[in-house]
């Protein structure tokens, strides 16, 4: 018997039930997924190769397509800068004139910091490669502050590298195929960055929450922050290294501590890869992996001469034992006199009472 | 004698295909980085809940959830969120207004665009939620409204669709 002379034969699920069912499944789906998916660049994202494959493959569809708003946003950068020409000559030449006694001030302590190191025998960090690339696309919404730059892996590109640009820190990579890779942004609301206060030291967690100035958190300490204090990476945790300008303090509406990005001065469209992993590259880890007090078994076997003396105390120890055990021996069995003799002398220093 | 008469027949490529190609397209364009005048950003809109909205209401079918599923992990892989987040998102407005569709069939523009608001609102909360619990971070409440605001603004495109599309077909009320 046919299906269609069955039971079933004018059984009619009509459309919406299907559609729904199918919403269901689907949601089903991607409950899974959202359940599944570990965070990107950590060591449980499982979707890594899809991710990866499909940066490769959105990064250059992407820049076909960002190609004619690219061009636009040239034609409007070139226009209002013929327009603002007069106004942005006078703000230069004014910034040149201030920090012109600071360039002097920071040769001469630039000098100065030398001949310390020098003196002190300080063991500084060893200069930085970097790799540098274009921001190809960017996601900037509350969610996902995010960018997808045009150098990979084949440039020696790794998870967890900084990425700065001109003027400070911008983000850290999380993702990485061999010629596109993802930038999580400071201002993302999964980055969290080690900072520190330059004028008080102090330390704090910068958190990002989408918007343009992510927060400062953690912060200890009474007057440790003020508004306009530089912000640097602290280097704690080893994932960024000191120093990295940030940005300045700054009071929000909403009364928390947040930080004016130095990287948001300028367009982010030249970015620079620090292919710095962490404090582990600067040390030798086969020194720092061996077994401790290996040298003792390399130790060479005494001579004659060595193991002679070594025998000679032995045999000296052990006959002053045995005339001591005789001594007391022979005090314990000599009878009571009637004057005590006198005691011999001691070698030891007499106590204080 | 008559002269035959030439019927178009619109299907799925045409009301599902071809809109999600050309909202992935934009989509790629509005992810271009790049400031106007030094200081205009590019909106950074959720098309596809156009598309979650109209569909619905031009004709309930299998294909279009099939679609707003790839087009949420499209959206994800894209702006680098985690996987199925703009998946739930859009088949949680697209189930609800198929829910809803008896009620909305022959609306006035005002009305849908009120309901069009509710999804919106209620997709972006949804993804909030998630978001905020993943992170252990709420996002920003401004940036957030940035991102509702152009969303909500996008409205005329559901209303072309529908407008264009919608057949009238009273099996499917």
């Amino acid at each position: 018997m046919a299906f269609r002379d069955g039971p079933f034969e004018n059984l009619k699920v009509p459309l919406v039930w299907t559609a729904m069912a199918v919403v269901g499944v689907g949601l089903i789906a991607s409950i899974m997924l959202l359940l599944a998916d570990g965070k990107s660049g950590e060591a449980d994202d499982h979707f890594g190769p899809v991710r990866a494959g499909f940066t490769t493959g959105a990064g250059s569809v992407g820049g076909v397509f960002a190609a004619p708003v690219r061009w636009a946003g040239h034609v409007t950068d070139y226009v209002g800068g013929y327009f603002n020409a007069v106004e942005e000559n006078r703000r230069l030449k004014r910034e040149l004139a201030e920090l012109q006694p600071w360039r002097d001030q920071a040769i001469a302590l630039k000098n100065v910091n030398a001949r310390y190191e020098t003196l002190l025998g300080l063991r500084t960090e060893p200069p930085v490669a970097m790799a540098t690339a274009r921001s190809i696309s960017e996601a900037r919404g509350p969610f996902v502050n995010s960018r997808l730059i045009d150098a990979g892996s084949s440039k020696g590109v790794k998870v967890g590298n900084p990425v700065i640009n001109e003027h400070g820190l911008v983000g850290r990579i999380v993702g990485v195929a061999p010629g596109v890779s993802r930038m999580l942004l400071v201002t993302d609301v999964a980055s969290r960055i080690p900072v520190l206060i330059d004028r008080s030291d102090a330390r704090a967690m910068l958190t990002g929450d989408g918007s343009g100035n992510p927060r400062l958190e953690y912060v200890r300490g009474q007057d440790s922050v003020r508004s306009g204090d530089r912000v640097l990476s602290s280097g704690d945790g080893g994932g960024i290294p000191r120093g990295v300008p940030i940005g300045v303090v700054a009071k929000g509406v909403d009364g928390s501590w947040r930080v004016k990005l130095f990287s948001d001065r300028g367009a982010i469209d030249y970015v620079r890869v620090m292919l710095f992993e962490d404090f582990g590259q600067l040390a030798n880890a086969e020194a720092l992996n061996a077994p401790p007090l290996a040298a003792l078994d390399t130790a060479p076997p005494p001579t004659a001469d060595q193991a002679a003396a070594i025998g000679d105390v032995q045999a000296r120890r052990q006959a002053a034992a045995e005339e001591t055990a005789r001594r007391a021996s022979q005090a314990a069995a000599a009878p009571p006199a009637a004057a005590t003799p006198p005691a011999p002398a001691s070698t030891q220093p007499e106590r204080p009472a | 004698m008559r002269r035959p008469v030439a019927v178009r027949v619109i299907g799925p490529t045409q009301w599902i295909f071809l809109p999600a190609l050309a909202v992935m397209a934009v989509t790629l364009l509005l992810a271009t980085p790049v400031k106007l005048f030094g200081w205009f950003a590019l909106p950074e809109v959720v098309l596809p809940l156009t598309l979650a909205f109209a569909w619905p209401l031009i004709r309930p079918s299998v294909l279009g959830p099939v679609t707003l599923l790839v087009l949420g992990l499209f959206l994800d892989l894209l702006w680098g969120g985690p996987l199925g987040l703009w998946a739930i998102c859009l088949l949680a407005v697209y189930g609800g207004v198929l829910l809803s569709r008896s009620f909305l069939a022959g609306q006035e523009t005002r009305v849908l665009f009120a309901w069009y608001a509710v999804c919106v609102v209620g997709a972006f909360a949804l993804v909030y939620l998630i978001v905020s619990l993943r992170a252990h971070n709420a996002p920003s409440l401004l940036a957030l409204f940035w991102q509702v605001l152009p969303t909500l603004l996008l409205f005329p495109i559901s209303a072309w669709m529908i407008e264009r599309f919608d057949d009238g077909d009273l099996r499917f009320r």
